[in-house]
């Protein structure tokens, strides 16, 4: 399977990429790691004119403190996110569900950035990121802004991202001290999840002071649970307290249907995972 | 495009079409046949080759995402006709069948060794996990895999297939005998 013919430029830098692409116009794709652009060019599901490497531009890769938060450059890869002392750190969560993602091959070259501008709901940093109330900076020609994860997620496949920008870094506030666990349901491994459920608390003196739940694949776009963590804030971290919190997980939830599960279905794995991401975030 | 890369130690220099994969670049124009194409679609690892010191899928790179970049096949593990470890504890575990998915099995499991110098079993299926058998002759996969370990101690990774000669650079025509 070979793609259908387009141009290819690598720029440098930020501003050359977004000048780039505002000229090409909407024919146009950006390409970041490529792990999932690729294989819908092979199968030609998608036949830009242009493709426009984000591989080359140095300052978009790396993460740094940002004081309160950490930067996470759009380019940098799984790889270096899994062993990224900082991520350790400060962003468990963003940690732990990245060493899920696909195969070795595949984080090797896939990128943070890339993930979440495709915005696969089954993407399994979506969730991550949004649990953890990130800031998406996006650059285009009128300079640059930041976008919630709660508004950056639009729908199926879609961002807030304009045809012109491109994601630049992604600001993760710090949630030192949090407990975290990535829970996901496949079907066999390297598969894309059928529901994902991230979790992180702070506990306080046996008590959970602060939860942050989000699921993956559970709607078009990842979503919060947040009556779960409602209904765990200020309880004991018990086995018990977080099954009863979990059974509120598929609230306002919309999965869709495909070959590997139902609504129904999905909405039961929800509650089960967000049990057992609850007890081994909370070393129960 | 005009790209410049370096593949088992020798570098070419070739112009490409934007849209050709480095697998397709690494079979056809550089007659690189022993890294296959399995399933084309990012599932099976069978393309499996180190791109700078990483293990990557090759038929989801662009050769023109190469360019200046280091490229390590299965054709270039060898060392002066003698198997390279990972090679020689396949052979010596009989960790194949049909043989069409050994060559990414190898690349990936020097990939794995480079990280992890002693995996135990659960970290060699874990590690192996983008590589697919479809004779399901993965136990003695994992087992050559940890034979390797064992007799590559300290370790395996980039630093094995180091050509320690200075790269000679050669045209396409001397190293493959013509146009292909």
């Amino acid at each position: 399977m070979i793609p259908a013919a387009f141009d290819y430029v690598a720029p440098t830098t930020v501003d050359s990429a977004v000048r780039a692409l505002a000229e090409a116009g909407d024919e146009a794709k950006v390409i970041a790691g490529g792990q999932s652009l690729l294989p819908v060019l092979r199968m030609r599901l998608a036949a830009p004119t242009k493709l426009i490497d984000l591989g080359r531009i140095p300052e978009m890769r790396g993460v740094r403190d940002g004081g309160d938060h950490l930067v996470i450059g759009a380019m940098t890869t799984h790889y270096d996110v899994q062993r990224d002392p900082l991520v350790a750190e400060h962003a468990e969560l963003i940690k732990l569900a990245t060493d899920t993602v696909a195969d070795p091959q595949v984080r090797h070259r896939g990128t943070f950035g890339g993930s979440l501008a495709h915005a696969d709901p089954a993407g399994d940093l979506l969730a991550p990121a949004l649990a953890l109330d990130a800031r998406f900076i996006v650059s285009g020609m009128d300079g640059r802004r930041t976008v919630s994860a709660a508004d950056f997620f639009v729908d199926f496949f879609t961002t807030a991202l304009h045809q012109a920008e491109i994601l630049v870094e992604v600001h993760v506030p710090k949630h030192t001290g949090w407990t975290a666990h990535y829970e996901k349901f496949q079907r066999v491994a390297q598969a894309w999840s059928i529901v994902g459920v991230a979790a992180t608390v702070r506990a306080e003196a046996g008590k959970i002071a602060e939860a942050r739940i989000a699921l993956t694949n559970m709607a078009s776009v990842p979503i919060r649970a947040t009556a779960v963590e409602d209904a765990l804030i200020g309880k004991q971290a018990t086995a018990e307290n977080i099954k009863s919190a979990a059974e509120h997980a598929a609230e306002g939830t919309s999965p869709t249907t495909d070959g590997n599960a139902d609504p129904a279905y999905r909405q039961h794995l929800a509650r089960v995972l967000t049990s057992r991401a609850l007890t081994a975030a909370a070393g129960v | 495009m005009r790209i410049t890369v370096t593949v088992d130690g020798i570098e070419y220099a070739d112009d490409v079409e934007p849209r050709q994969l480095l697998v397709h670049y690494l079979r056809d124009k550089l007659g690189k046949v022993g890294t296959v194409v399995g399933c084309d679609t990012s599932n099976c690892g069978s393309c499996t080759v180190h791109l700078d010191g990483h293990s990557v899928k090759s038929c989801s790179v662009l050769a023109v995402q190469a360019h200046g970049s280091e490229v390590t096949t299965i054709e270039g593990l060898a060392r002066d006709g003698k198997l390279h470890p990972v090679q020689q504890a396949f052979h010596d575990n009989h960790a194949l069948q049909c043989g069409f998915c050994t060559p990414g099995m190898i690349m990936q499991s020097i990939d794995l060794l480079a990280d992890n110098p002693d995996p135990d079993e659960a970290a060699v299926r874990h590690g192996l996990e983008g590589n697919l058998c479809r004779c399901t002759g993965y136990q003695n996969i994992v087992k050559a895999v940890r034979d390797a370990a064992h007799q590559m101690r300290p370790g395996a990774g980039p630093e094995v297939e180091r050509v320690d000669e200075p790269h000679v650079s050669r045209t396409k025509s001397q190293i493959s005998g013509g146009e292909r």
